[in-house]
């Protein structure tokens, strides 16, 4: 049989939930335990009361799934490979670190998984408009790219301070014909962004889409944007099995929102032998203030329409954040990882700006793998796990996205400029 | 009868709708809001609504985000606002206020603390922007438990079996956002506004208040005629953003603005 009819044997699509995997949450109205929900001005209940019953409707659709199988393939470059770092674990002398290659996907990340989902739908519920917010631009890239793809049209919310930082990708988004958005309000960066996005969704609810960009905002967005990310998980495990006839002993994701870190946990969440470990951005340091680490160092409130882990004051007030990664440098996350931390099933930990550095550079000159400095964060912290555990272990990385738009901060930090 | 009911009792008997003024505790400065209260009472104000700053709104348009961040700009807490209600009450026993923000500054005081604060310092009702019935169970019923009204809102996208579930909830009265987004935001339009009032009537004996998008005394007249109050806030605090350097100024701008509302709406003569 040749490559062109193996192929289409192949055509039969993977669907968006296995039964074996399945958590049961969340429940009907969006909560994991105490977590999640939909806490929105009411404008915006009915319309996220239509979007859960259309992505009900499509997660189990076949037309819908052949769809997105098709373009996961075609066009994202899917399944992305399973990579034995060999020199780095050698070199760590402790268990074997495997990356999932994320950082292969059209785009470069893994946040296009999501943005294809998303806008597939939107298509089907016939909208013609679709609006994203985005911190360090590669949401925004991923969704001004799908828009570009689907012909449909495409706004970004991003802040203005984000802008300035992130010029590349501000630039390459309007490439792509999406229009750019300057949030002046609040701290100017990415949550800021949220709540813009939210106001015109609010606004224009009659023709346009909101593709949220990770596994936050309210229900139905954490499930859905879990159920596209899984595939990485699904993937990674069956490559995991298929190469060395087991599952991992750990799996290791940085989380900003979480939504890469839960599209690799979620397909584990069924299996207590493997650990999770959400790697957060601890910034300067958690005990400095500046940081980013909502699960590590906040406490729960209700924020961006789902209740969760927050960075606030004694007030309520949500505070600036700090990571030297700008896609982890958010105050809320995900409610699902607020659930997974409080049943203990995953262990969040913080990675500060100089030890992901570190793993930037180690992963680099060692494997010749330019790693995003989101994804820096679970490399480092993959090193410093590995070495105490035995050599026939595994630990699977989710190597979320390409360091190529970071050289700016990292030439920036040893005083280079261009 | 709780301040909200027989506010409107009080109205109904002389055929008025409500006015209701918004402003956020704490701009431009903490200092200026009781005054401002009093002056909003003076000028014709029935009902106050004072909103609790919040770092992120996402409901609000621009100019109450500004509001929001002025305040802010001073720290100013719930514990600040329960404050600011406690001294209006020292001189004022009658007039109905309304807490309005988002939930997340409650949820760190704890809801049973918050409602036992306002109940102290006399708040009549609380709008919770971002919370709708569905998750207001345990919060609505700590309120109601202290004579507290929690007031909720209806949208242009509402649909029948929502209403019911709101009108469940909500005690004092319902507010009908009279657009679709954010406040401060275009104009509206009366008729469909008349329109979805006589569907939310159909649900509820409460009375029923309209908002976003009241900018002059010509819609707030024309809103007289079909809601039994009408909430008017962005045109409110931009009038007091742009006089904030003169206190005098400011009090008078919002004396205008107010009194001539006031006036338009008592040319409507309603049924008692």
């Amino acid at each position: 049989m040749g490559a062109f009819e193996k192929s289409v044997a192949r055509t039969q699509p993977l669907p968006l939930h296995d039964s074996r995997e399945d958590t049961g949450l969340p429940d009907a109205r969006g909560h994991f335990g105490t977590f999640g929900g939909r806490f929105v001005a009411e404008t915006l209940m009915q319309p996220l009361l239509e979007l859960t019953d259309a992505y009900n409707r499509y997660l189990t659709d076949a037309d819908f799934l052949r769809e997105l199988d098709e373009d996961l393939r075609n066009y994202v470059g899917r399944p992305s490979p399973l990579y034995h770092a060999e020199r780095l674990s050698k070199r760590l002398g402790g268990a074997q670190i495997l990356l999932k290659r994320e950082d292969l996907n059209h785009t470069g990340a893994h946040k296009i998984n999501n943005t294809i989902g998303q806008a597939l739908l939107a298509r089907r519920m016939g909208k013609t408009r679709i609006i994203a917010e985005t911190g360090a631009g590669q949401h925004g890239v991923a969704s001004a790219t799908v828009a570009a793809r689907l012909g449909l049209e495409c706004v970004v919310y991003m802040g203005s301070e984000d802008i300035k930082r992130q010029a590349l990708n501000v630039y390459r988004m309007k490439l792509l014909g999406a229009t750019v958005v300057p949030v002046e309000s609040g701290s100017r960066t990415l949550k800021d962004a949220l709540n813009e996005a939210m106001r015109d969704w609010v606004t224009n609810v009659d023709n346009t889409f909101y593709i949220i960009g990770t596994v936050a905002g309210p229900h139905p967005y954490p499930v859905m944007v879990r159920d596209f990310q899984a595939i990485i998980g699904r993937e990674a495990r069956a490559q995991c099995e298929d190469r060395y006839g087991r599952l991992p002993d750990a799996v290791v994701a940085c989380v900003g929102g979480g939504s890469n870190a839960i599209g690799l946990f979620y397909p584990f969440i069924n299996d207590p032998q493997v650990k999770m470990f959400g790697v957060e951005a601890a910034g300067d340091g958690i005990a400095t203030g500046r940081h980013a680490a909502s699960l590590c160092a906040g406490r729960p409130g209700v924020l961006h329409g789902n209740r969760t882990y927050l960075i606030e004051d004694a007030d309520g007030q949500i505070i600036e954040t700090h990571s030297i990664s700008a896609g982890l440098d958010y105050p809320g996350v995900g409610p699902e990882h607020a659930w997974l931390k409080e049943t203990g099933r995953a262990q969040y930990v913080g990675i500060t700006d100089d030890e992901a550095l570190q793993g930037f550079h180690d992963l680099t000159c060692i494997e010749g793998i330019m790693p995003a400095l989101e994804s820096s964060h679970a490399i480092a912290y993959a090193c410093r796990l590995a070495p105490a555990m035995k050599q026939e272990e595994i630990i699977i990385v989710n190597l979320s996205g390409r360091g190529d738009k970071d050289i700016h901060t990292v030439a920036s930090r040893q005083g280079i400029r261009f | 009868m709780s301040r909200i009911q027989a506010c409107f009792e009080g109205l109904r008997q002389r055929g008025r709708a409500a006015l209701v003024p918004f402003i956020t505790a704490g701009d431009p400065r903490p200092g200026a809001t009781v005054p401002l209260m009093h002056t909003l009472v003076g000028a014709g104000a029935d009902i106050l609504e004072l909103g609790v700053p919040f770092s992120d709104p996402m409901a609000d348009g621009p100019v109450i985000q500004r509001a929001s961040e002025r305040a802010l700009k001073h720290h100013v807490s719930l514990h600040d606002v329960f404050g600011m209600v406690s001294e209006f009450r020292r001189t004022d026993p009658l007039t109905p206020v309304v807490l309005m923000g988002y939930l997340n500054p409650v949820e760190v005081m704890g809801y049973e603390a918050f409602a036992d604060a306002a109940s102290t310092a006399g708040v009549d009702g609380v709008l919770t922007v971002d919370l709708p019935p569905e998750e207001a169970g345990p919060f609505t019923s700590l309120l109601k438990g202290r004579g507290i009204d929690p007031v909720f809102l209806f949208a242009p996208t509402t649909n029948e079996e929502r209403a019911a579930s709101i009108c469940t909830a909500a005690a004092g009265f319902v507010y009908y956002v009279s657009l679709k987004g954010v406040t401060g935001a275009s104009s509206l339009d009366v008729e469909d506004v008349a329109e979805h009032i006589r569907d939310i009537r159909r649900h509820t004996r409460l009375p029923v208040g309209v908002g976003f998008g009241v900018k002059d005394a010509g819609t707030a007249t024309e809103l007289a005629r079909v809601a039994d109050a009408v909430v008017v806030g962005s045109a409110l605090v931009a009038a007091i953003e742009s006089a904030a350097a003169d206190e005098a100024g400011m009090h008078a701008a919002a004396r205008e603005l107010i009194g001539s509302l006031r006036a338009g709406m008592d040319t409507v003569s309603r049924a008692a």
